[in-house]
């Protein structure tokens, strides 16, 4: 018997005004797990983040977290929860110096193993950067900004939107890195990316999106890239 | 040497106006919401000191210390219950129902407390004056009201600048919907900067009662110098709120003192020329 679900979704739509962007997406993260979420340019898979961490309409029942009916509220009651979100394009405060962007991260108050001092041991070059404008680094220092103010609040889930996009291969390697050191601490993180090779690696459970539904769902080292392939492009 | 004193005298009450405009800078800073209200709220802010004043035999700058977290209370329900609805999109309804409240209050001021003008008794201070030399003086009251004025603007900054309530200001001034990821509740963050400027605002109403007389039908003209201070300044730059707010005084004195009807004539036009000239005013906001 694996452990209960930290996140159960089910049966969950969203829209955009009149549009519908996702379809009945029913998914369960464990505790502590890496979980992949792949798709094409426009599956959904930002819309599902969103929808987690507060940001999109949900209907209350259709997302449990941690035993709680967290779908459709506000953002800043769900990050308190314990849930957040590295959004997509990283978001960093512009005018708030890089130490400023890791601290507002602590807004929400939850107590736990992650504090200024740990994420800057994670990424010392924040540290070193800590008190420059977070518009002056580069877009991987920015990424391990967003990671870090995310960790911040102590979650219990980390959504990641993207955190490779526009990276070198090198500094996207870095950033993956760390991710098996924090899930260690406890920390079920979601990872949504475009790079379907480095999502499977990174992984211990995947699922694929395509035009807002759930094509495939598995254990990553079981699925082969032709059913990737095949669920991806929908051939 | 006249001039100088003019001059001298326009900059102290540069330091009033700047009080008018902070609490106005504030909030746009914050929220992107114009406040049409803000000077009437100035004239509530001094009558409420006058009520105190009178049944509780204090002087005006005691009464602050109800006035203030008294006007901040209402900032903040105000803020919260009625103005956070009109946010979020346009820009026209906040200065809509801002309107609104604005003719509210003249109107309820006038039903109270009559078209009489008033005003608040400091006692010796009013009179009391530094000679510099026999041409040139300063009064204790503008001196004072100056300090005030540097004070608050100084108190902003480093609220800003150096508090997590400043940081979460800045933070949701940038991205409102990034801010509530991190766990900000843009509606208390909002009622908090409505509940700082309306502290301000009874900073203000109680110098400008005390400086000169004042009835409900004062408040629009004390919101067009708070704008026109901030426009001068710069946009979202406090220090520069005071030196626009320094500015105009400094514009109306000499309009003064060529001929008494052109005071505020000259501050207007002193307004458009820096307008005109450079439109983002003298300090904009610093770019990081
Ligand atoms: N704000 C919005 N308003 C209207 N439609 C939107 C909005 N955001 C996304 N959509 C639409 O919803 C669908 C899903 O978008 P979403 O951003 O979730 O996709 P995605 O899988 O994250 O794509 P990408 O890989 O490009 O980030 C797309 O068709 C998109 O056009
Ligand atoms: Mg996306």
């Amino acid at each position: 018997m694996p452990d209960a679900p930290l996140l159960e979704i089910s049966r969950l739509d969203a829209f955009y005004g009149d549009f519908q962007a996702l379809f009945s997406v029913s998914l369960d993260i464990a505790p502590g797990e890496i979980f992949a979420i792949v798709g094409a340019n426009g599956a959904g898979k930002s819309t599902l983040l969103k929808s987690i961490a507060g940001q999109m309409p949900a209907p209350t029942e259709s997302i449990l977290f941690d035993g709680e009916k967290i779908g459709g509220r506000p953002a800043f009651s769900i990050v308190r929860q314990g849930v957040a979100l590295v959004p997509e394009g990283r978001r960093l405060f512009p005018s708030l110096s890089v130490e400023e962007n890791l601290l507002i991260g602590a807004q929400g108050g939850r107590k736990g193993e992650w504090n200024l001092r740990r994420v800057q041991e994670l990424f010392p070059v924040l540290a070193e950067r800590a008190r420059q404008p977070s518009a002056s680094l580069s877009g991987g220092q920015q990424q391990m900004v967003a990671i870090a103010r995310a960790l911040m609040s102590n979650p219990k889930l980390l959504l990641c939107d993207e955190i490779s996009l526009g990276l070198s291969p090198l500094v996207v390697r870095d950033i993956y890195a760390v991710l098996p050191a924090i899930a260690a601490g406890g920390v079920a993180i979601a990872i949504v990316e475009q790079d379907v090779a480095r999502a499977l690696a990174a992984s211990r459970r995947v699922v694929c999106l395509r035009e807002g539904r759930v094509v495939l769902a598995g254990l990553s080292h079981d699925v082969t890239r032709a059913e990737v392939a095949a669920a991806y492009f929908g051939v | 040497m006249e001039w100088a004193n003019s001059i001298l005298q326009g900059v102290l009450v540069g330091g009033l106006y700047a009080l008018f405009a902070a609490g106005l800078s504030l909030i746009f800073g914050v929220m992107r919401l114009v406040n049409i209200a803000h000077g009437d709220l100035i004239v509530l802010a001094a009558y409420l000191a006058l009520v105190a004043t009178q049944t509780l035999g204090v002087g005006p700058m005691t009464s602050l210390l109800l006035i203030a977290p008294l006007m901040a209370a209402i900032g903040y329900a105000l803020q919260r219950f009625l103005l956070n609805q009109t946010l979020g999109g346009d820009l026209l309804p906040p200065l809509l129902v801002t309107f609104g409240l604005s003719v509210i209050i003249q109107n309820g001021l006038l039903e109270i407390f009559t078209a009489n003008s008033r005003k608040l008794q400091a006692g010796d201070i009013e009179v009391a004056t530094w000679a510099i030399s026999d041409k040139l003086s300063i009064g204790a009251l503008p001196a004072l009201q100056f300090a005030v004025a540097v004070a608050v603007i100084g108190g902003l900054q480093w609220l800003f600048y150096r508090t997590a309530m400043g940081r979460a200001f800045r933070a949701t001034s940038d991205d409102p919907q990034t801010a509530q990821l991190v766990g900000l509740d843009n509606r208390h963050v909002f009622a908090l900067a409505m509940a700082l400027s309306l502290a301000i605002v009874a900073i203000a109403g109680v110098f400008l009662a005390v400086r000169a007389n004042f009835d409900p039908a004062i408040g629009p003209a004390r919101l067009i110098f708070g704008f026109e201070a901030v426009i001068i300044g710069g946009l979202g730059n406090l220090w520069g709120t005071l030196a626009g707010g320094v500015i105009l005084g400094v514009a109306q004195a000499i309009g003064a003192k060529i001929d008494p009807g052109w005071q505020l004539l000259a501050g207007h036009i002193a307004f458009l020329a820096v307008l005109a000239v450079r439109p983002e005013g003298f300090f904009p906001r610093v770019k990081h």
